[in-house]
C-alpha cells in the first residue's frame, strides 16, 4: 500500500494535469476549489477520476467540508 | 411526423432506423418546463417514429454530464409566486405530465439506450432508468440527492429502481443520497456496458446497429415481458412527493440550494 505522501502527490499530479494548472502552484493545505478554480460539478468529476485512479469507492458525503488536498488524501488513503 | 427537431433543451433526428435524442440545455440539462414541453413533443411523435425505427438513443451534448435532474431554481421561483396549496397543485400537474412522457418512453416499441457520461442525478437518473439499456463511460456518476431537500425522487425513480436493482442498493442510494461511480453502477447491474471516457455514444450507436439485425416484433414482445411498468407505485410516488413538498423543510431546502453562492451545492 502506498504511503499517504505518495497518495497526496498522485492526487495533486492528477488534479494539475486534468484541470491544466501548473503543478508548482498546488499546495497540500490550500483550498483546491480556489486553486483549481472549480465548482462542485467539477469536484465530482475529480472525485470520479480519483476513484478510478486509486481503484477505491469514496462516498461523496465523506468529502463534506473537505477543501484541501491533504485531507482528501487522508480520506482516500483510508479506503486503500 | 417530425424526423428532425431542434428545440431549446432537446433535439432529435432519425438515421438508419435509430432515433438520437440529444439533451443540450446548460448548465447540465436541468429539467424544467421547457424541457418537459419538448419531451412531450417527442413522445407525441414517438408512435410515428417507432414505425420506422428500431432503437432510440438518449444522450447529452453537455460536457458536465447527462442530466443534473429537475430545474430546482425554476421549481423554487414558481412555488414562490403561488400560495402553498397552489404550488402543490402545480407540482402535481408537472409530475403527472413528466410521468406520462417517461412512461411512454419506458413502454416504447423499440429498444431504448441511455448513453451516459458525467453527472446523472435525480431526474436525470430517472430519465436513464426508463431506458432498456444504460451504457456509461467511466466518468459517469449516479445519485438521488432529493433527500437532501427533504424530498423523494418524483419522476418515477423509486419504482424503477425497485424494478431494476436489488433492495440493498436501492436503500443505499435513497437513504444516503450518495453518488455511485460508473464502475460500481456496472457491478450492481444498473449499467449494461461500461466504456472508456467519451465512448458511451459510440458504443450506444454500435449497439443500436446490432439491435437492427433482429426481428423487431420479437424484441417488442420480450420487452413487454421483462420490463413491466409499475403503474400503481408510480402513482403512489406522485402522492408521496406532493405530501412531502407541502412541508416547510422542503421550501427551506430549495431556498438554501437556489440562494447558495457556495461552490459546493452538488456535494452533500
Amino acid at each position: 500500500m502506498p504511503n499517504e505522501d505518495k497518495t497526496l502527490d498522485e492526487i495533486m499530479d492528477l488534479a494539475a494535469r486534468h484541470f491544466k494548472v501548473s503543478r508548482d502552484k498546488l499546495r497540500p493545505d490550500e483550498d483546491f476549489f480556489k486553486t483549481l478554480n472549480i465548482d462542485s460539478l467539477q469536484a465530482l468529476d475529480l472525485l470520479t477520476r480519483l476513484e478510478n485512479h486509486f481503484h477505491v469507492e469514496l462516498p461523496d458525503y465523506e468529502l463534506q467540508g473537505v477543501t484541501d488536498f491533504r485531507t482528501l488524501a487522508g480520506r482516500i488513503h483510508a479506503r486503500l | 411526423m417530425t424526423d428532425r427537431f431542434q428545440g431549446e433543451a432537446i433535439s432529435w433526428e432519425v438515421a438508419g432506423g435509430v432515433i438520437e435524442l440529444a439533451l443540450h440545455r446548460g448548465p447540465c440539462n436541468e429539467i424544467g418546463s421547457i424541457s418537459l414541453k419538448e419531451l412531450e413533443q417527442f413522445t407525441e411523435s414517438l408512435d410515428d417514429l417507432s414505425r420506422k425505427c428500431h432503437a432510440l438513443i438518449i444522450h447529452s451534448a453537455m460536457p458536465s454530464g447527462f442530466c443534473a435532474g429537475a430545474d430546482l431554481r425554476e421549481l423554487y421561483q414558481r412555488s414562490q409566486e403561488m400560495q402553498k396549496g397552489q404550488a402543490v397543485v402545480g407540482v402535481r400537474e408537472f409530475l403527472e405530465r413528466i410521468h406520462r412522457a417517461l412512461n411512454t418512453i419506458d413502454a416504447a416499441p423499440l429498444t431504448t439506450i441511455a448513453a451516459i457520461h458525467g453527472v446523472t442525478f435525480g431526474g436525470g437518473f430517472e430519465l436513464a432508468l426508463v431506458c432498456d439499456l444504460i451504457i456509461a463511460d467511466k466518468m459517469a456518476r449516479f445519485a438521488f440527492p432529493e433527500l437532501r431537500l427533504g424530498l423523494i425522487p418524483g419522476f418515477g425513480g423509486i419504482p424503477r429502481l425497485k424494478r431494476d436493482l436489488g433492495n440493498a442498493v436501492v436503500r443505499d442510494l435513497l437513504l444516503t443520497g450518495r453518488s455511485l461511480n460508473a464502475t460500481r453502477a456496472h457491478a450492481v447491474g444498473l449499467v449494461s456496458q461500461l466504456v472508456a471516457e467519451g465512448e458511451a455514444l459510440r458504443a450506444a450507436r454500435a449497439t443500436a446497429v446490432q439491435l437492427g439485425k433482429f426481428d423487431r416484433r420479437t424484441a417488442i414482445t420480450a420487452k413487454k415481458f421483462i420490463k413491466p411498468i409499475p403503474h400503481h407505485e408510480l402513482k403512489l410516488e406522485i402522492d408521496l412527493f406532493c405530501q412531502l413538498f407541502a412541508e416547510p423543510a422542503v421550501e427551506a431546502g430549495l431556498r438554501k440550494f437556489v440562494e447558495s453562492t457556495d461552490l459546493q451545492p452538488y456535494l452533500p
